[in-house]
């Protein structure tokens, strides 16, 4: 009986994830080739999907690598981009922070931010859920995401190499990163961070080995916390 | 760079990338993160891409540095696509489109 819940859990995971396949699909084929117009091989393509599985931060470290970024600011300006992740991993603790450390490991792997916020709407909507179905549920919300992910890199690595330069392939990763940014463009914070960040990188940019972004990224984060700030003092002024 | 350079730069962030996911779940566990570094973190994709792309958009390698109408045109469609429909899919493909039509006019 409880083995048959947890397995129902599991495939609701997996059709509350299914649209993400939408997502996955299309950015892991552009990846594979950005990475290989990029000069990278299969194997280092795939490597990157593979090890860290984590679109923006595997297309950001592929631009800083192609600009040949010092190691130490490609490895800096991947993980910034990776940050949000450690926010993930807390707002998950309520839920899944009993299960066993090899599943709670696993389960890291494919920490994404869809299958994190399906995931958390779901826990939080349905607080009955063992933590046996919540972790088949999580495990199986990332199967659309995950596979797909690694075989469509590797599609998009085969494909990369054989696009002429017509195609104004140079553009995909602008492009990709750019649409990437408009929808999380949620609050006046997060429009005040992306502002804050564009002029800080533009005016910093004569700084040496891209040190110029990981400042302005600081400075934009303290933005997007101030407004962010500003707009609940106003909002709580406003209540009185 | 040498192939094993790229390896450990690859090795490396995913190793710090799996650490940033298992941070609180595996490590941590339960103690609270204080308000203020929520707040940051929240900003974090904003606060980098950003950045990133401006430079690419304003000075593309592809024209030798030089601005480009279509590839600003692009830029421009791609975010305010993104902004207003919420699809990513939506905003990279009318990006796209912008791009090779305003590529195939200005010849």
């Amino acid at each position: 009986m409880a083995a048959e819940t947890v397995k129902s859990a599991y495939w609701r995971g997996v059709r509350d994830g299914a649209p993400f396949i939408l997502v996955a699909v299309p950015f892991a084929t552009l990846f594979g080739v950005v990475a290989t117009e990029a000069g990278f091989t299969i194997a280092e393509t795939m490597g990157f999907s593979v090890l860290i599985i984590g679109g923006a931060a595997q297309f950001a470290a592929v631009q800083q690598m192609a600009e040949n970024a010092p190691t130490l600011i490609v490895i800096a300006i991947a993980l910034a981009v990776n940050l949000r992740m450690a926010m993930y991993s807390a707002a998950l603790v309520p839920h899944l922070g009993g299960a066993a450390l090899w599943k709670r490991a696993g389960l890291s792997y494919v920490l994404f931010d869809q299958n994190y916020a399906i995931s958390t709407a779901t826990f939080e909507a349905r607080p009955d859920m063992s933590i046996d179905e919540k972790v088949a549920y999580f495990a199986g919300t990332a199967l659309p995401i995950g596979p797909p992910w690694l075989l469509m890199t590797y599609v998009g690595a085969l494909i990369g190499a054989r696009i002429p330069p017509e195609f104004a392939l140079d553009f995909a990763l602008p492009i990709t990163f750019l649409s990437l940014i408009g929808p999380a463009l949620r609050t006046p914070a997060h429009i005040a961070a992306a502002l804050v960040s564009v002029t800080a990188a533009l005016v910093l940019a004569f700084m040496p080995y891209n040190t110029g972004l990981l400042a302005a990224a600081v400075l934009a984060m303290m933005a997007g916390a101030r407004v962010e700030l500003w707009a609940e003092r106003r909002r709580a002024a406003e209540c009185r | 760079m040498s192939t094993l350079h790229i390896w450990l730069v690859i090795v490396l962030i995913g190793i710090g990338t799996f650490l940033i996911r298992f941070s609180f779940l595996g490590l941590i566990g339960k103690r609270p993160l204080p308000g203020w570094v929520l707040r940051h973190l929240r900003y974090t994709p904003v606060a980098v891409l950003p950045g990133m792309v401006a430079p690419l958009v304003i000075w593309p390698g592809a024209t030798g540095g030089q601005p480009d109408l279509a590839r600003l045109a692009a830029a421009i469609m791609t975010l305010v696509m993104g902004y207003v429909t919420r699809n990513v899919i939506v905003s990279i493909l009318s990006g796209v489109a912008t791009l090779y039509l305003c590529l195939y006019v200005t010849g």
